[in-house]
């Protein structure tokens, strides 16, 4: 069962159909998902979820960014977590990274820099960004555009990031998150 | 939030319109009527109607001339929200785009230099069900245009119903197209939708066609008691 978190702010009531709906619709099709908002996220809520996905939210919304305090569940819950475009940038401070200016939107040119199980290669995808993460030392980079941080991974965790928005162009990171993470509940 | 909606007239436009109404104040419309046919972004064959669906709506319409040139039309997008948001203190702007990054993510930049809001609330949704969604809501939609392979001058002036839904969709399984028309395949006019206050009445029309290419124009037409 996968828990997808809503991280847009109330002040924007189209986030969810924009960039959680589209999330939703690409994991539903491999395993049940539910969705909760970020401030209906906490460690107990997570019981009976194998995995988490924090989706991404519109540029002018940066309200997570402002209350990690709310996230810091992300560093103890023992779960794989796929932080998307606002996702990761909330697990990054999470962490300890900080961010900085960076905007990129439209189709973006990245590259592989680590082997991972999320993509290879050089490829392109579709960027909505006005600032990046700069990743902490508990973090390595698996993937950059010329301009900054794509995608990382913790060291230690099963906690992935992306910059960009895989359900726009790039379903199949998603996809194989979930793959890579599956729990067969009929053992 | 006080929206303003880029408005073509079409199916996407004016769905993207009821939902963004549904949540929040829609103060205005914004069209820009493009001299290039082959522009990809504003692009579309009955753009004058614009004008009475906005009347039908009883919102104001920004309606901005631009000769289509690819870099110069975006900077006359700018200018006509930059009006919205002046004449109308406009926080965001809404729009159609279902697929298209490339429409997108050009409305996205602009918004983002303008400091509004970029809603999107018909993006990444199943086009069949989008269809069905515009059939389902009472929508009077014609198809104005098509481009694409094999579609031709029989659908041009046709409504959008059911079983024009499943043709579409067996074709797209056929020949790719978009069952929507994201990719350019078709064009629609809508003459009636829920928050219509009166719908539109078609006096005279032309098709002109030439294979897989045609339009439907609307020469005249009124607003009527619905």
């Amino acid at each position: 069962m996968i828990l997808v978190v809503d991280m847009n702010s109330a002040e924007n009531p189209f986030g969810f159909s924009e960039f959680v709906l589209p999330i939703v619709s690409i994991a539903e099709k491999l395993e049940k998902c539910d969705v909760n908002h970020y401030l209906e996220v906490n460690e107990k809520s997570l019981n009976g979820y194998d995995k988490i996905i924090l989706s991404g939210s519109a540029l002018k919304n940066t309200v997570t960014l402002d209350q990690t305090a709310r996230f810091t569940w992300l560093k103890d819950c023992g779960k794989p977590v796929l932080g998307i475009c606002a996702g990761m940038q909330t697990i990054g401070l999470v962490f300890g990274g900080h961010m900085e200016k960076c905007r990129e939107i439209g189709m973006t040119e990245i590259a592989t820099v680590k082997a991972n199980i999320l993509f290879s290669s050089t490829f392109k995808v579709y960027a909505l960004h006005n600032y990046a993460l700069v990743p902490s030392a508990e973090f390595e980079m698996l993937a950059e555009s010329a301009n900054c941080v794509h995608a990382i991974k913790h060291k230690h965790k099963a906690v992935y990031g992306v910059l960009f928005h895989p359900e726009v162009r790039n379903k199949e990171v998603v996809e194989r998150f979930i793959s890579a993470f599956h729990v067969d509940r009929r053992i | 939030m006080k929206l303003g909606v880029l408005f073509s007239g079409g199916k996407d436009s004016i769905l993207a319109l009821h939902k963004a109404a549904e949540k929040e104040k829609v103060v205005c419309l914004i069209t820009l009527v493009s001299e290039n046919k082959e522009s990809f972004m504003f692009h579309t064959p009955n753009i004058d109607v614009t004008a009475l669906q906005a009347e039908a709506l009883g919102l104001p319409l920004i309606r901005k001339a631009t000769a289509g040139e690819p870099e110069e039309e975006l900077k006359d997008l700018e200018e006509a929200i930059a009006q919205a948001v002046k004449d109308f203190e406009v926080d965001g702007v809404v729009t159609g785009a279902v697929e298209s990054v490339y429409q997108a993510a050009r409305i996205q930049q602009i918004c983002n230099r303008l400091g509004v809001w970029c809603v999107n609330p018909l993006w990444k949704r199943n086009q069949k069900a989008l269809l069905e969604e515009v059939v389902a809501e009472g929508f009077k939609t014609v198809i104005s245009g098509v481009f694409a392979y094999p579609l031709d001058k029989t659908w041009l002036g046709k409504q959008i119903d059911p079983e024009m839904i499943e043709r579409l969709v067996a074709l797209s399984e056929e020949y790719g197209l978009s069952p929507s028309g994201e990719g350019g395949e078709i064009e629609t006019t809508v003459l009636d939708a829920p928050m219509f206050k009166k719908k539109i009445e078609v006096l005279d029309s032309e098709v002109e066609a030439q294979g897989n290419s045609g339009v439907f124009r609307i020469k005249q037409a009124r607003l009527t008691e619905k």
